[in-house]
């Protein structure tokens, strides 16, 4: 029997509440509820050191699980992917052991509020810092698995997508645990639940599907090209149409070659996008570029025939001295 | 106890509960239990119809509880996803169990993973999740087949095979199989036998005409007996097989 900790699931904290760790004795103030999961809530609250996050779950095993991700994240080094961890601890009230863990806590805002509030080509931006931060996550090992709005969060200025749960982190090769349908590949009858960067591309392709459609949509029974099409409709998504439908059919082999792709088809799109003045500053500087390399090679024509001048002119006076 | 060589065993039963027929299907799932077979259950609600279903609920909780397994009431259309999480859910309970009372033998006597300070158990849980992650899975799926059910059943059928999508991403061997309750002529019927895939169950219910009972103890007990069967036939021919028991819980 799992002694007790059943009941951590009607567990509720109050404001003002403190919490002190059974085994480290930190105290933490509860200041208020960031959100509730599925296998658990999120608690903003107060440390000596400042403001952090507090997840209290409603099993062991879970926040253990999220515990030793968590651990695995910190040793991908370079960059901070998900939110670093702080201490791991159990509360305990009345006899009932309430596992909890602090980090670090995000400020910002959601990626579809952001995207209300600014223009699109943000979209771009959050798109290729995913891709930068999936690359360096695949590369350790890991997947991040159950990818989707409510994972992220928009932090800054400057901004910057952040990771917020990465409970469904999965090392490669093992098979996903955590997913969310409209995200999930297997549930679109395009590729499998072991976890490889592709499954991860999948679904952060399927991010930029659920901004430019928002309340989602649910899978048709016939034909596997309800994505694709989805993605042709969307004005939002057209600049993007290309990389986002070989992401969706699996046929990035990692998010560094869908990044680049990415680059490229932004930097191609100034040349036919509508934009007036990229397309004239392009072109003119093309134009420029060319004419530079014409003048080059009559340079180098101009310099032998000098060259050629100079060595018969010396060769007029070597006949003109012997002749003397 | 050696887990690497371990099959988890586990009968799934999909039903919108109230059985009318037969043996306590609570006490077949306490038998279960006992021969180290876990039961998951899994309750089907109609969006529409609650109070009906009130008695059902009871049922799904109760036959899960004695058969040391999970049990979830989920709408028709949030079936996919709880069939996996159920399943996955039962096979870490069980693997649970069983570190749980290594813990004993090592701590004392009701030792919990809870008893660990939290560095430790980091690493007690590394283990048990390879465990379920590499761990051979035997799942009989028990589809309560009655009258009551027969709208749902398509929806049952896609949930299987997204089932199969799962957990044939372990790294672990699976083998799955599918019985019907009632069945055409017996309680309870086999529609597929042993396969490790379920990518082909293209109208498999239809050929099942719904009758007015609901035999989930008899049909509980035609899943034990199929596990026990089984299992004396592998011990014949390897003879070294060994299987985990929910002790523990």
């Amino acid at each position: 029997m799992m002694r007790n900790t059943s009941k951590a699931q009607d567990f509720k904290f109050q404001a003002g509440e403190r919490i002190v760790g059974k085994w480290h004795h930190h105290e933490y103030t509860i200041l208020s509820v960031l959100g509730a999961g599925a296998t658990g809530t999120v608690y903003l609250a107060q440390h000596k050191s400042g403001k952090v996050a507090l997840k209290v779950g409603f099993e062991t095993p879970s926040i253990i699980s999220e515990v030793n991700v968590l651990k695995h994240f910190a040793k991908v080094q370079g960059t901070v992917l998900g939110p670093s961890l702080i201490d791991v601890d159990d509360h305990v009230a009345d006899g009932t052991i309430i596992p909890f863990y602090v980090m670090e806590y995000l400020d910002g805002v959601s990626l579809f509020s952001f995207m209300k509030q600014h223009q699109q080509e943000w979209l771009s931006v959050f798109f290729l810092q995913l891709l930068s931060d999936l690359q360096l996550l695949h590369q350790a090992g890991w997947v991040f698995g159950d990818l989707k709005p409510d994972n992220v969060l928009i932090v800054g200025p400057p901004y910057r997508i952040r990771w917020l749960d990465v409970g469904g982190t999965t090392q490669i090769g093992r098979s996903i645990k955590e997913y969310t349908e409209f995200f999930d590949r297997g549930y679109w009858g395009l590729g499998s639940r072991v976890a490889e960067p592709s499954y991860d591309l999948f679904a952060c392709c399927m991010i930029m599907v659920n901004i430019a459609y928002p309340k989602r949509f649910e899978k048709l029974k016939a034909g596997n090209d309800q994505l694709k099409e989805a993605v042709m409709h969307s004005p939002l998504l057209a600049p993007y149409a290309p990389v986002i439908k070989k992401g969706l059919y699996g046929n990035y082999a990692s998010a560094e070659a869908m990044k680049q792709e990415l680059l490229s088809l932004l930097h191609k799109k100034k040349h036919v996008m509508p934009q007036q003045q990229a397309k004239t500053t392009v072109a003119s500087s093309r134009i420029q570029h060319k004419k530079q390399s014409r003048h080059n090679k009559r340079g180098v024509a101009f310099e032998l025939l000098l060259l050629g001048t100079f060595f018969l002119v010396v060769y007029f006076f070597y006949l003109w001295s012997q002749s003397m | 106890m050696d887990l690497k060589k371990g099959t988890l065993r586990q009968v799934l039963l999909i039903t919108d509960g109230c059985s009318n027929h037969g043996e306590d299907p609570i006490a077949m799932a306490a038998l279960a239990k006992e021969h180290g077979i876990t039961v998951n259950v899994i309750g089907i609600l109609e969006e529409r119809n609650e109070e009906y279903h009130r008695k059902g609920l009871k049922e799904v909780e109760e036959i899960a509880m004695a058969g040391g397994g999970v049990s979830q009431i989920v709408y028709t259309s949030q079936l996919s996803q709880t069939v996996q999480m159920v399943t996955r859910k039962g096979m870490a309970q069980t693997i649970q169990g069983v570190i749980n009372s290594e813990l004993s033998q090592i701590l004392g006597k009701d030792a919990v993973i809870e008893d660990l300070a939290p560095q430790q158990r980091g690493e007690v849980m590394e283990v048990a999740d390879d465990l379920g992650e590499t761990m051979d899975l035997e799942v009989l799926i028990l589809v309560d087949a009655s009258g009551s059910m027969e709208k749902k059943l398509a929806t049952v059928q896609e949930s299987l095979i997204d089932l199969s999508i799962s957990l044939n991403a372990r790294m672990g061997f699976n083998q799955f199989s599918l019985y019907a309750f009632p069945g055409k002529r017996e309680e309870c019927e086999q529609l597929i036998d042993w396969t490790p895939r379920l990518n082909t169950l293209s109208s498999i219910f239809s050929k099942l005409s719904s009758g007015g009972i609901t035999p989930t103890g008899p049909a509980l007990k035609v899943a034990l007996a199929e596990f026990t069967d089984r299992l004396s036939k592998r011990r014949m021919i390897s003879g070294d097989e060994e299987y985990i028991e929910g002790s523990g819980f």
